[in-house]
């Protein structure tokens, strides 16, 4: 049976779903430092389907490539702790301020460093940029298919992949030759929980940047234990046209960003009593809202 | 001048909902910037397309019609979309930000390294003033986001590139003919000289695709139920109070996630935009995403049991009650003082 080298593309990302009181500064810009950096939902979706593949062919790899500054380590040490076998960090200064094409430029170099890739997967969006682009990107710039909304791989036969795809009033199956790029969605099965035991296996995963702050009487620890290094690739890892990179590669310039602050309006507030509720209902009929 | 050009998505032979509303923003971007609106259908069997087309002022539809185009694929549309704006040069390019415009669009921005801003929710002219290079850009397009979920609305400009790109949500632009008799011209292209057979890989093994039959973005009163209405028999309450008094049953996300109602009925940046007479939030504690789906009713009323709850800020009526008292009461006395 075939093993399957598989890669996911997984991003931290603010936890914007939970942006309560305290995570608007009183000046009205966003407090980041509240809100707390997660792996983007979507994204452990992917891992899942990923390590579905893995369970069911053996001898097949995961690994996790990320795109962020040096704390989204954690990315990588999450996947590991729930069945990934490894992954890189892509981190440098030169990638800030990337729009999704710069991104998906940066990623897919990597990508073509990493190599012999049959299967990428990538969650449908990032919860903070919101735009679902990434993915499609990444497949253009490798000349790969792309299969976008991906629930779940009906079948995986040699070089052929089925898969049901949810769209937005229907679903779809197709099937298509690898290599490819598959998007998945929310809808699809959650992300396994961490392994206690990989846990204790994996704790200690560090990069080199992060080696370098830690004790020098751990440094045996790393030399035996080559797994637990995480590679940390930099603009100078991958081959890259610097007019493609960052801020000067990305062709969508942020303008202005204006934060949503609730404008109150003058509202009537009654309660469940019959005669508030009958006198409401009367105005909405005589102001022809209703009736 | 270059044009404005929509990707009108067909489905069964009707151009979708969200390409209507795009190609009346188009004609107004058009009318504005002085130059021609264009448009592209790709599909099988579409020698009546143009008369659902032009008639919004589209000057010209360039057709693509091959029966192995239909229903979407994203290479072979990729490829006749991308070498036609090689061809055509437009200055801006709208798609739906639909299923399949969020397929299609983020592929071709990249292929034609143009950029690409996703789920705008308005479009507008502006100029623009760039420091570093003591640049000024005129006519540009600014697209109007949310990001952040929800929490952030961004200005993003592409002032060099072109297209300019951007995708749009169904319901966010009004959709309005321009003149039942427009004179535009239809271009019939030869399919084979945009596509390779390559591009054909993807087999489609089953589809099942069904036009919605709720027309909750049409209703002139949405009763909307929220996590709060606490399970799916409560929501029966919404859907007598949406009979008697003639609108349709909405949903926050977390209802839908309950399962307490079908996803095709959540309102907000995940689901349909609604612009109704009255809003009546049931349970819906106003969460920003849920907000950006409705605050621009004409007049909202919220029934909460929190007088805190965020959505009251926006409401015309602030009802602090049980939506399981309130809503009885509601149809109550409607039915008496209508008589
Ligand atoms: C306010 C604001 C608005 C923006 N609007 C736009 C816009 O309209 N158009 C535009 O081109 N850019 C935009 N950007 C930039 C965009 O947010 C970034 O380029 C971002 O890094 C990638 O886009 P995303 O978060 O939308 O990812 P998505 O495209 O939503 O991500 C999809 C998937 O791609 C993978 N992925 C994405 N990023 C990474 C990563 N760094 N590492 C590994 N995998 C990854 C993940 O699997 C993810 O689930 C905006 C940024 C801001 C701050
Ligand atoms: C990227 C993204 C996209 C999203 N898109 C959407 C979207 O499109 N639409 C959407 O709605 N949400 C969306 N959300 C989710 C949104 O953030 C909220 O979680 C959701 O709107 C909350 O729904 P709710 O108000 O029903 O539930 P809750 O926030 O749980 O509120 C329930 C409310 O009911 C009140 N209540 C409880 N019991 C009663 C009672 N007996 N009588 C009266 N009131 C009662 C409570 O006081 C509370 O205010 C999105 C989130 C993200 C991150």
């Amino acid at each position: 049976m075939k093993a399957y080298n598989i890669i996911v593309l997984a991003k931290q990302v603010p936890d914007t779903r939970n942006v309560g009181k305290d995570a608007m500064k009183a000046d009205g810009t966003i407090n980041r430092a509240v809100l707390p950096a997660i792996f983007n939902p979507e994204d452990l979706n992917a891992l899942e389907q990923a390590l579905r593949i893995k369970d069911k062919f053996p001898g097949s790899t995961v690994k996790i490539l990320t795109m962020g500054p040096g704390r989204a380590a954690d990315i990588i040490r999450e996947g590991l702790f729930r069945g990934a076998d490894g992954g890189i960090l892509l981190t440098d200064r030169a990638f800030a301020g990337s729009d999704t094409l710069a991104t998906s430029y940066a990623l897919g170099q990597a990508l073509k460093k990493m190599g012999n890739i049959d299967i990428i997967i990538a969650g449908r969006q990032a919860i903070d940029g919101d735009t679902a682009q990434v993915g499609p990107q990444v497949a253009e710039k490798l000349g790969m298919l792309q299969i976008t909304y991906v629930e779940e791989v009906i079948e995986l036969k040699d070089k052929k992949i089925t898969v049901k795809r949810r769209l937005e009033n229907g679903v779809e199956t197709v099937r298509c030759p690898l290599p490819l790029v598959m998007t998945v969605n929310g809808t699809a099965p959650d992300c396994r929980a961490r392994n206690a035991k990989r846990l204790m296996q994996y704790k200690h995963a560090k990069t080199v940047t992060e080696l370098q702050k830690e004790n020098e009487d751990y440094t045996h620890m790393y030399n035996d234990r080559p797994d637990l290094n995480i590679p940390e690739w930099t603009v100078n890892d991958i081959e890259t046209d610097p007019s493609q990179l960052g801020l000067t590669g990305s062709p969508t310039k942020v303008k202005t960003v204006e934060n949503v602050v609730l404008h109150a309006k003058d509202s009537k507030v009654i309660s469940a009593l019959d005669e508030e509720i009958e006198t409401m209902m009367i105005e909405l009929i005589e102001s022809h809202t209703i009736g | 001048m270059n044009s404005v050009f929509v990707y009108c998505e067909i489905e069964d032979g009707h151009v979708a909902e969200v390409s209507q509303e795009l190609l009346t923003k188009g004609r107004s971007l058009a009318d504005e910037l002085n130059c021609k609106l264009e448009a592209i259908a790709i599909g099988h069997q579409l020698d009546e397309i143009g008369k659902q087309i032009i008639p919004y002022g589209v000057d010209t539809l360039y057709i693509a019609d091959d029966k192995r185009l239909s229903p979407y694929q994203t290479l072979p549309h990729t490829s006749i979309v991308v070498n036609l704006f090689k061809e055509e040069q437009p200055q801006i390019a709208l798609m739906g930000a639909s299923s399949v415009g969020r397929d299609l669009g983020p592929r071709v921005s990249s292929a034609l390294h143009s950029g690409l801003t996703a789920d705008c929710t308005s479009l507008v002219i502006g100029d623009h003033f760039d420091k570093k290079q003591d640049k000024n850009y005129e006519n540009l397009l600014y697209q109007i986001r949310p990001a952040f979920g929800g929490n952030i609305i961004a200005t993003i400009i592409n002032p060099d590139c072109r297209p300019q790109m951007a995708t749009v949500r169904e319901g966010v632009m009004k959709k309005e003919i321009r003149d039942p008799k427009y004179k535009g011209k239809e271009v019939k292209l030869d399919v084979a000289k945009y596509v390779s057979d390559t591009d054909f890989v993807v087999e489609i093994i089953e589809r099942h695709v069904e036009k919605s039959k709720l027309n909750i973005k049409g209703a002139p009163i949405v009763v909307a139920g929220g996590y709060g209405m606490g399970s799916k028999e409560n929501f029966n309450l919404l859907y007598e109070l949406a009979d008697v008094l003639g609108g349709e049953v909405g949903a926050s996300r977390a209802a839908v996630d309950a399962g307490y109602t079908a996803h095709e009925r959540q309102i907000g940046q995940t689901g349909v935009t609604v612009r109704p007479k009255l809003y009546i939030a049931c349970g819906i504690s106003g969460q920003i995403q849920h907000r950006a789906g409705m605050e621009e009713s004409a007049q909202i009323i919220a029934i909460n049991t929190d007088p805190e709850a965020p959505i009251n800020a926006i409401a015309d009526y602030v009802i602090n009650g049980d939506v399981a008292e309130v809503i009885p009461k509601m149809i109550k006395y409607y039915k008496k003082n209508t008589k």
